[in-house]
């Protein structure tokens, strides 16, 4: 059980983490295609504030804090109890709002499906797409050495 | 005797008026949208994001349309628009080496696990000004190769190995890190602390001061161990979650600079690592930040403190642009009274001088007086 628990945590947060990533407008067009509800209770927000973000010295070393960023949080409440989370960054209120009634949702196991496949999966397969084509792009930079054949035959 | 007024409060609106007409400038050209300053000109709102301490693109971009492109200005605006915002916490450090790279290059191996990748580069460009750019041509698809995602691990890790190079610093175990946007600034500070003041500082200043460096004031033999720039991801730990909350990606820029050292009393001969952290695509500042991080830990490692880029209380209470500004800018405000009162010293002071230098001069002006 206790597997099971820690499996389900990852999943939660590898889908709010894809909820953080993508952009309101694709989470608003893909709620309406998938129908999802968007009712529930807003428990706190959306509102908007600052987190510091912190690097490490050297890259591994001690932190530091080098600066902030704009987050947006919501908690919600489903009718059906659950309670939902979001923080994400930048300042767009509904996309908080409904990422998190997404969290809601996808705690309920009757409706967690829906929410992969209707949401989750076609923003994630978004993502994976935007990320390849940028490390293609990148690796197409990417210096070859080789070494000069002197001419001295 | 200078008596205190009021007024100037039509001409401040009718200023103010006339600024916003000038900021749209001429009708017939179309107005500027936010998308279109984040977009192509992305690393100006790069550096307002930087020395603002705010990531967050549109922001910057409306503070850069909104200062008319004067960026010390932006940034202003985009750090009193901080102070109106409440505070979540403190993000989890980030992971520079599960970076998504979009740049990375080193100066000291040619080899490297991950290679070198020049990325969107202005190095190697001839800087000749493209007149195809001003008559708005179409620009090609950039070329793609694919390949496999591979490991990128930190140069300054593979440099360890050899044990010829100093570990990434580390502070002691119950040190909390310290932060200049809570605490005044106080010296000597930990390298902490210098660290976040160097990363939102001037970019000008800095890069002068590195550049000092380099030209023998507190001279300290840097080679790029590594730049690199990417998307690294943010998590945030809250209470209401049993696990960091994921909070999406920014691009940061990554400088580890790797300085020869002679050794001192304190610290055997090595390599030495100044480190530089900014946000967005902001080489030449991750750079300058390195090389001052470097010259700044003279005292540290032992070294003589004989020039301006070693002097932290020098550096440190000048890098801030937007404290510069205000105090400079400061002076153009109205100074009637503190002026008039200085002048009365100045006639005084100049009275007293001639009654010294020439008694006869000045008795025969007091005469003309009375």
């Amino acid at each position: 059980m206790r597997g099971q628990e820690a499996r389900d945590q990852a999943e939660r947060k590898a889908a709010m983490a894809t909820l953080a990533q993508s952009s309101g407008d694709d989470i608003v067009r893909l709620w309406n295609e998938a129908g999802l509800p968007s009712q529930a209770e807003l428990l706190r927000g959306p509102e908007t504030g600052l987190v510091t973000l912190r690097g490490r010295i050297g890259g591994g070393g001690a932190p530091f804090n080098v600066g902030e960023a704009t987050v947006t949080r919501a908690t919600v409440r489903l009718p059906s109890g659950q309670v939902g989370h979001c923080y994400a960054l930048g300042r767009d209120k509904q996309k908080a709002k409904l990422a998190a009634i997404a969290d809601a949702l996808w705690q309920d196991p009757a409706r967690r499906k829906e929410v992969e496949t209707g949401l989750i999966a076609p923003l994630r397969a978004a993502l994976t797409t935007a990320h390849e084509k940028r490390r293609a792009e990148t690796a197409a930079t990417k210096v070859d050495f080789f070494t000069m054949v002197r001419g001295e035959d | 005797m200078y008596v205190a007024v009021k007024g100037g409060e039509a001409a401040i609106a009718n200023a103010h008026c006339l600024l916003a007409d000038r900021r749209r400038g001429d009708r017939s050209v179309p107005a500027l949208r936010l998308d279109q300053i984040v977009e192509q000109l992305a690393l100006g709102v790069d550096r307002v994001m930087s020395e603002g301490s705010l990531y967050d693109r549109e922001l910057a971009a409306l503070a850069i349309a909104q200062a008319r492109g004067d960026m010390i200005e932006a940034i202003f605006l985009v750090r009193a628009y901080r102070t109106t915002l409440p505070r979540f916490g403190y993000t989890n450090p980030i992971d520079t080496g599960t970076m998504l790279v979009e740049r990375r290059v080193s100066a000291t191996y040619k080899d490297l696990p991950g290679g070198q990748l020049l990325g969107p580069t202005f190095d190697y460009t001839h800087r000749l000004l493209d007149p195809e750019l001003a008559a708005g041509a179409d620009v090609a698809e950039p070329l793609r190769r694919e390949t496999e995602a591979q490991a990128m691990p930190r140069v300054s890790a593979i440099l360890a190995r050899e044990g010829l190079i100093e570990p990434d610093g580390e502070m002691p175990q119950d040190h909390v890190p310290g932060d200049i946007t809570r605490e005044p600034l106080e010296f000597p500070m930990a390298r902490d602390i210098r660290l976040q003041a160097l990363s939102r500082g001037d970019e000008g200043f800095l890069l002068a001061l590195g550049y000092s460096t380099q030209r023998g004031y507190a001279r300290n033999h840097p080679f790029v161990g590594e730049i690199r720039i990417g998307g690294v991801e943010l998590e945030l730990d809250v209470p209401e979650l049993p696990f960091a909350v994921p909070l999406g990606t920014v691009r940061v820029t990554e400088c580890q600079m790797v300085n020869q050292f002679k050794g001192s009393a304190k610290a055997p001969p090595q390599f030495t690592r100044g480190y530089g952290l900014v946000f967005g695509q902001s080489e030449r500042k991750a750079m300058a930040m390195a090389l001052c991080d470097r010259a700044l830990r003279a005292s540290e490692l032992g070294e003589d403190i004989v020039a301006a880029a070693q002097d932290e209380e020098f550096v440190i209470s000048h890098s801030d642009n937007v404290q510069a500004t205000g105090f400079v800018e400061h002076l153009k405000l109205p100074h009637y009274v503190d002026f008039q009162a200085e002048l009365d010293l100045v006639r005084r002071m100049r009275a007293e001088y001639e009654a010294r230098e020439n008694p006869a001069k000045a008795e025969e002006k007091k005469e003309a007086a009375e």
